[in-house]
């Protein structure tokens, strides 16, 4: 006999029915089925296979818990592996495949693996597959081969690797109390805290909340319990200030009293609706968060517990008053407390023949007796399972007496096709315990207890340790209320219970050990660790928990160990002889289960980074544009698109420009206002350079260091006043230029009246650049003359171009007379077009970034390739712009010993001697062997092909600097495969006197 | 993490730029004490519990707050504007306090 | 002790593996020793190991405050490479591979040292000059690395976003082959079963509380089992640093402790084979040989000695991970976690005598730690054995930083935070 539907019972919707396919079979379920339960109602007992010795597997728990029933689900082309049947929620047309076999989950060839079991024991693998000490396999390459299979052999579920189709979300939300579970205890105090006018979220992973009232049997309020939690829930949904979240884990316990939860908006549905994402990933900064996570049932540790159909008793019960499942006809009971008895009772009721109850305590209560009774049960008191039998589904298990722990007698075979087991229960603190501090034993429970709290937190129910629904309603309520800030509830506001009473303590024993050779006993399921893997670890010295963890991969799977983390401590201590709390446990890491890395991505899934774009991007593009990211922005490298290359069209930009005139979009520069009667003193201390002595309406170019005295950025600062200064930045370092600047003024100087401002996005910019420039300018310019007076070299004017204001500088990056214009964004496209336009009888040509590089490199001006934070000014021959006259920032560093050492590299110009490029990233040796990679005295910092030398030339930073020039060296570039000749030049190529950029 | 700008209220910690430890006064721009620099630029108590640091609100009013944190449990112990008067440790006339043993470097000019 | 091997393996599962014997011994300390490391972690214990292998000092203890590698060791995300930029670096973590790829013979223990190479990917022009200039800078230093074009990524690294329309389009890739993952637990128990096998005693849950003084010398240590005298004194406790060297009267370094973390998904069959790094932020992965994504990213950037981080860093590399790997979306985190970081004023390490007469101090690693741990230790015990450092380690002092020899791989000065 298998598993099968009860006629009655659930909440289930027997009255309609759902397709859904499982390894390609048909199957049929209800709505408010879940895989594990519609696959059981099938008679499914086998749901897939252990991690390392491929065993057959069937359903352990009924929960998140569940560690052995893991599956892949396929929407599409996307798969989604490794997700709990119990979590999986059936809908029409689910197709879901088992994992982690070959080439079936019935026919698995990896099962091979069970008969090298007393070789795969914990560890096995640090001691082989290391190879020859000496010959040609030694190293790394034996172990390497080995690997190869060991990688194809371990693994659980296959991940896709198309693109995910679905959307995600973040939600951020704040609230009074965030109330975690919604069982009899999270429901009475979410429900006493809004009737106080808290502003609670009730969050719970399950799709309807309820926790063990759902199944408990219990009678509350003289409702079925299940039946009063929805009514409760129904009371809290008319509320605004509730917000109730099913679906909804919470997982992470940050800082700050910040919660992550993760809701499955739409996993339970063919596909998201419309606009729907596919999960919702929450982030809740709670004033107080009430823990009534409720706890985990522990399985026993014996022979063969592993079978299918050997299960968590209350996941029995659950499967049952859940969904209607009644997980075997012909059932044994193995525990070691009363609660467990609350299953056979369930489940006799339900039609289940009850064969046995072993418990291995020698008393048992009244209670738990007269249920035994009435299930018509054999009660075996003082016994214990010692091993099962049945290949892929239980069909006996043996029953041996039990003495003072000791398993004496012959066993007694029992015939069943369904175990339920219980080791007792361990509350669920894992969230309180990612919040700090360990957490404490409780004898009696024989179970870890939430920590004190390190962050504000109130714990109720089953997760405090208080696990009868009347003591998990009182605890509920007393928590509510003290969120609240309330006085201590009245008796009469608790709800009557009527239940059952059993004592949930159990005995302090999770492991059966029948002498002799016994089959495997398991402890970590899914990572298949054995009870005799935790003695090997004992017997090699891993006895602390965390090296027990390590050497057995005990708790590491993705249950992290929910059900396996106090019967493996329990093996350990009694090895070691010591009690559970001296062997200790691991602090538990978020996430609580596991969380989709799209829903944590969220909006930045499919869209990482914000684009930012100048005004003028759109005409850049229909121009023709070949656009490339810097940094956050979008710029120009060229404007192709005639079939030339790369090379061909920046050296047609770049002598177009030398000859007449070009335009280049440098709206993405850095822009700040520095502003006030310090705003020049500010920038004296901040510059290497003066800028006090600055003329109004004079621009002047500016380097500054860093505070370890190494070069930080530069750009030039126009004074626009007496009192107000628009500096620039590089576009790179825009934003820490600004924040450095504010922390100056904040911190350092806060007596300083200066104010920044960023206007890098407010204002546009084009440089003009060429010998025809100013005649571009005249053209359209209107309000000022732009002649030699006027607007001499550094000058700075104001006009208008075509209606719009206008500020324009006479500065030039290229060498060649050029201007700066810039306008309010908005305009600059307006602006750009009647540039364009000016400049057409003048042939003006756009040019982009590789343009922009070649006239630099020509002239020798440094940028962020060669300000790389390792150079300093020196390194640079810009010695000049340090002031000698006043202390800046950095120049109490600058002159440190190692900054001046002579074998540092500093900037010299370099000329390829056999006519071939020279790339950013070569090397330079002094050597003329190709082959022997040895030896480099620098690197090319830039370089490009010069249409004014007619050479390609580069920059480069070369030890000795200077000292080399009209030296000869080599370019050694072994990862393009490029060795040449060059010699080494002063880095100014071209118009070293500047006579082009001051006539 | 949440930390209280007194300008914006709680905000979450992804607005804030961290700007380090604040226990170190920046030498006055006149200061010639080559050590005294040193010190400032590299040397940090770095200590286990309340620490005294800075934290930009970059995301928000982009005021520079000082603020007292453990650095064992994040818990904040204060917030305060960073220019506020006594807030930002003055430079000292003398070298702090504590021994450092990052050795003497006399700055060499070339 | 036993040799580990294959035939050993067999031998002791027909028996049942009960005759397997601790793979160190719990030694209880003595009064008196020629080496006393604080720090059971991996570069403590590989300086042990040195020490006794290279040197022949055995008379050698390891004080761990708790369980052995229960710092950095076993919190990284497991990536050896030498993918350097700077000569003093390369020199160092060349070194260091040339010392994994032997290791598991040296120690008789698989540290499962797997050469499956790592791509750092370049999505720019100029971030492409620059690996371009680092992978040079490798080769002339002696290591490995190449070039690899879009289509060959492609075809080593399948599912990685190679669209011109992705956010930040690959441009290209630098690989070093010879890079790789270990299994990182597994080296600290090599290590420590290695150095126990040569007479150094590990000493576990030994608390260092304070340092033994004879005027400025240091000459022993104050423990929470006892006082412990040495002649030499070695502190190798990244992550506590500071704390350790305050006990000493040491009250600033360079180092600033910075939390870091870690992620690992569920168990997959094979998705990726190498390590592969995203350029357009900061992420490394690789998979571990039970089939998890182990990956991180940046610290996240405040002082911190608690080992959990928040949220911001968390969804910033799993945005990351989904640019990088699209069909990733649908796989889950599993577990996060946090590790304490010595953040160096130039991202670079420190191995060094002193700062005080009798002391030697190994810090600093940043987050960088794990690949240097045989090369570390290596250098750590000559510069112990010898009182002086090795022309490796020579460039890694205390004094660099105020003297502005720098060794700064990311150019970004005394800023933490940015290393």
């Amino acid at each position: 006999m298998s598993p099968r539907r009860s006629a009655e019972g659930g909440r289930i919707d027997r009255g309609r029915t759902i397709r859904f396919s499982f390894d390609g079979k048909a199957y049929q379920g209800h709505p408010g089925d879940t895989l594990a339960s519609a696959l059981m109602a099938n008679g499914v007992r086998l749901f897939g296979r252990s991690f390392k010795y491929h065993r057959p597997r069937g359903l352990l728990a009924a929960g998140v818990d569940e560690p052995n029933a893991l599956v892949t689900v396929l929407k599409g082309t996307v798969r989604e592996p490794n997700i709990a049947a119990t979590q999986i929620e059936i809908h029409e047309g689910l197709t879901v495949e088992s994992q982690n076999r070959f080439p079936s989950l019935d026919v698995d060839a990896g099962a091979v693996n069970q008969l090298a079991g007393g070789l795969l024991s914990a560890g096995f693998y640090y001691k082989t597959f290391m190879g020859p000490v000496v010959g040609p396999l030694k190293g790394t390459r034996v172990w390497m081969a080995c690997e190869h299979f060991i990688r194809r052999a371990a693994g659980l579920g296959r991940a896709g690797r198309d693109a995910d189709p679905d959307r995600y979300e973040r939600m951020n939300a704040f609230c009074d109390v965030l109330v975690a579970g919604a069982g009899p205890a999270g429901l009475m105090a979410a429900k006493a805290a809004a009737e106080a006018g808290k502003r609670v979220i009730l969050a719970d992973l399950d799709p309807v909340p309820g926790g063990s009232a759902k199944w408990s049997g219990d009678t509350i309020d003289g409702l079925p319990a299940a039946a009063w939690a929805q009514r409760t829930i129904e009371a809290l949904g008319t509320l605004d200030t509730v917000r109730l979240l099913p679906r909804t884990t919470v997982w992470g316990y940050y800082d700050g009293n910040t919660l992550a939860a993760l809701e499955r908006v739409a996993d339970h549905k063919p596909a998201p609706d419309k606009g729907e994402p596919r999960h919702r990933h929450w982030t809740i900064r709670a004033g107080t968060v009430v823990l009534a996570t409720g706890a985990f049932e522990r399985p026993l540790v014996f022979p063969g517990n592993d079978r299918p159909g050997v299960m968590l008793a209350d996941a029995a019960v659950r499967l049952l008053r859940e969904y209607g499942v009644v997980a075997g006809s012909r059932v044994a009971l193995f525990a070691n407390n009363d609660d467990a008895y609350r299953a056979v009772a369930a489940l006799a009721e339900a039609g289940a023949t009850i064969a046995a109850i072993v418990d291995m305590r020698d008393t048992v209560s009244s209670a738990a007796r007269a249920l035994a009774e009435r299930a018509g049960a054999e009660l075996l008191a003082g016994h214990a399972v010692t091993g099962t039998k049945g290949g892929k589904a239980l069909r006996e298990i043996a029953v041996q007496r039990l003495r003072e722990g000791e398993i004496t007698g012959q066993p007694r075979k029992i015939a069943v096709d369904c175990l339920l087991m219980s080791g007792g229960w361990s509350p669920t603190i894992h969230l309180a315990s990612q919040a700090g501090t360990a957490p404490r034993w409780d004898e009696a429970l024989q179970a870890f207890l939430p920590p004190e709290p390190t962050q504000n937190w109130i714990g109720a129910g089953a997760f405090a340790g208080r696990f009868a629904t009347a003591a998990a309603l009182a605890d509920g309520l007393a928590a509510g209320a003290k969120v609240a800030g309330g006085k201590p509830p009245r008796k009469s506001a608790q709800p009557r219970v009527e239940a059952v009473e059993l004592d949930i303590a159990p005995a302090p024993v999770f492991e059966i050990r029948p002498p002799g050779k016994a089959g495997k006993a398991f402890v970590d399921f899914q990572h298949d660790v054995t009870a005799e893997d935790v003695r090997l670890a004992h017997r090699e010295g891993f006895v602390s928990v965390e090296h027990l963890k390590r050497y057995t991969t005990l708790g590491m799977a993705t249950d992290q160990g929910k059900t396996s983390n106090v019967p493996g401590l329990a093996i350990m201590a009694a090895a070691l002889g010591k009690t559970i709390p001296e062997v200790g446990t691991t602090r538990f890491r978020p996430p609580f289960t596991p969380v989709s890395l799209g829903a944590l991505a969220a909006e930045r899934y499919g869209d990482l980074r914000p684009d930012r774009l100048t005004p003028m991007h759109d005409w850049h593009v229909e121009n023709g544009a070949t656009m490339y990211a810097a940094g956050l922005w979008y710029r120009p490298m060229i404007y192709g698109g005639r079939g030339e290359t790369v090379e061909q069209a920046y050296v047609r930009e770049a002598a177009a420009t030398r000859a007449g005139v070009g335009i280049v979009d440098v709206s993405t520069l850095g822009k700040i206002m520095v502003q006030g009667p310090d705003a020049a003193d500010f920038l004296d201390r901040v510059y290497t350079n003066k800028f006090s002595t600055l003329p109004v309406m004079k621009a002047r170019y500016g380097l500054m260091l860093r505070e370890d005295g190494l070069a930080y950025d530069d750009g030039t600062t126009w004074r626009l006043s007496q009192t107000d200064f628009l500096m620039t930045t590089t576009t790179a370092n825009a934003g820490k230029v600004m924040q450095q600047l504010e922390y100056y003024l904040d911190i350092v100087w806060p007596d300083l009246k200066v104010t920044l401002t960023s206007v890098s996005d407010q204002w546009a910019g084009a440089a003009v650049s060429g010998p025809r420039s100013r005649d571009v300018l005249a053209a359209c310019v209107t309000g000022t003359a732009v002649d030699n007076d006027t607007l001499p070299f550094m000058g700075i004017v104001r006009g208008e171009i075509d209606g719009v204001p206008v500020m324009i500088c006479r500065l030039s990056f290229s060498g060649e007379r050029a201007y700066e214009v810039y306008c309010g964004a908005g305009h600059g496209l307006h602006v750009w077009e009647a540039l364009m336009e000016a400049g057409k009888p003048f042939a003006i040509v756009p040019y982009g970034l590789e343009a922009l590089g070649t006239l630099r490199i020509e002239k020798g001006h440094v940028t962020g390739a060669e300000i790389d934070g390792r150079t300093t000014a020196r390194d640079l021959y810009l010695d000049w712009m340090l002031s000698k006259k006043k202390p800046f920032a950095g120049s109490m560093m600058m002159d440190r010993e190692g900054l001046c050492d002579d074998d540092r590299i500093r900037l010299v110009g370099i000329v390829a001697l056999d006519d071939r490029p020279l790339g950013g990233g070569a090397h330079i040796v002094e050597h003329d062997d190709p082959a022997a990679l040895r030896d480099s005295i620098g690197h090319v910092t830039a370089g490009c092909y010069s249409p004014a030398l007619g050479k390609y030339i580069a920059l480069a930073l070369v030890k000795g600097g200077k000292t080399r020039h009209g030296t000869r060296a080599f370019v050694s570039d072994p990862l393009r495969k490029r060795f040449g000749p060059v010699e080494i030049v002063s880095h100014h190529f071209y118009d070293p006197e500047g006579s082009r950029m001051h006539g | 993490m949440l930390i209280t700008c007194p300008y914006c209220g709680p905000r979450d910690l992804a607005e804030f730029s961290y700007q380090g430890d604040a226990n170190r006064p920046r030498p006055d721009q006149h200061d010639t004490d080559q050590a005294r620099w040193n010190a400032y630029v590299y040397d940090r108590a770095n200590p286990a519990g309340p620490h005294r640091e800075y934290w930009q609100h970059a995301g928000g009013c982009r005021k520079h707050l000082l603020i007292v944190r453990s650095t064992l449990t994040h818990a904040i112990e204060s917030v305060a504007f960073a220019g506020a008067p006594g807030a930002t440790p003055q430079a000292p006339r003398r070298a702090a306090k504590g021994r450092t043993k990052t050795g003497p470097a006399k700055g060499k000019k070339p | 002790m036993a040799e580990y091997s294959l035939l050993s393996l067999l031998k002791h599962a027909w028996h049942g593996n009960r005759d397997w014997k601790p793979a160190w011994r719990k030694a209880e300390p003595k009064s008196d020793y020629d080496v006393v490391i604080v720090g059971g972690g991996g570069h403590g214990l590989a300086t042990a190991y040195y020490l006794a292998k290279e040197h022949g000092i055995t008379n050698v203890a390891v004080l761990e405050k708790g369980w052995l590698g229960s710092g950095n060791i076993g919190r990284n995300t497991t990536i050896v490479r030498s993918n350097y930029l700077l000569p003093e670096s390369i020199r160092l973590y060349d070194f260091s591979v040339k010392l994994w790829e032997e290791l598991a013979h040296d120690l008789n223990y698989n540290v499962m040292f797997s050469q499956r190479g790592i791509l750092n990917l370049a999505h720019s022009p100029a971030q492409a000059d620059d690996y371009i200039r680092r992978g040079n800078a490798m080769l002339h230093g002696g290591g490995d690395a190449e070039w690899l074009t879009p289509a060959e990524i492609a075809k080593k690294v399948p599912g990685v976003d190679l669209s011109r329309t992705a956010r930040f389009p690959v441009v290209g890739g630098l690989l070093q082959p010879r890079a790789g993952t270990a299994r990182h637990d597994a080296v600290a128990w090599g290590y420590a079963r290695g150095a126990d096998r040569r007479g150094v005693d590990i000493v576990e849950n030994c608390e260092v509380t304070g340092f033994l003084r004879e005027g400025e010398r240091v000459v022993g240590v104050k423990s929470t089992r006892g006082e412990i005298r040495a002649k030499k004194i070695a502190v190798a406790v990244a992550g506590s640093t500071g704390r350790v060297m305050k006990l000493a009267g040491i009250d600033t370094l360079p180092i600033e402790s910075h939390v870091l973390q870690a992620f690992v998904t569920e168990s997959l069959k094979p998705f990726v084979d190498t390590v592969v790094t995203f350029g357009g932020g900061h992420l490394y992965m690789s998979q571990s040989d039970k089939g998890s994504l182990v990956f991180g990213g940046d610290i996240d950037g405040y002082n911190s000695y608690a080992q959990r981080g928040n949220l911001p860093v968390v969804e910033e590399v799993m945005s990351e991970m989904v640019a990088l790997f699209p069909g990733l979306a649908r796989v889950r985190l599993l577990r996060s976690w946090g590790g304490v970081m010595d953040m160096s004023m130039d991202g670079s390490p420190i191995i060094t005598t002193g700062p005080l007469p009798g002391m030697y101090l190994n810090s600093g690693w940043c987050y960088g730690g794990f690949k240097a741990t045989p090369a570390s230790g290596w250098t750590f015990a000559w510069t112990i054995a010898k009182d002086a450092p090795h022309a490796i380690n020579a460039p890694f002092t205390l004094e660099r930083f105020h003297r502005g020899a720098l060794i700064d791989e990311k150019g970004q000065g005394a800023t933490p935070k940015l290393h």
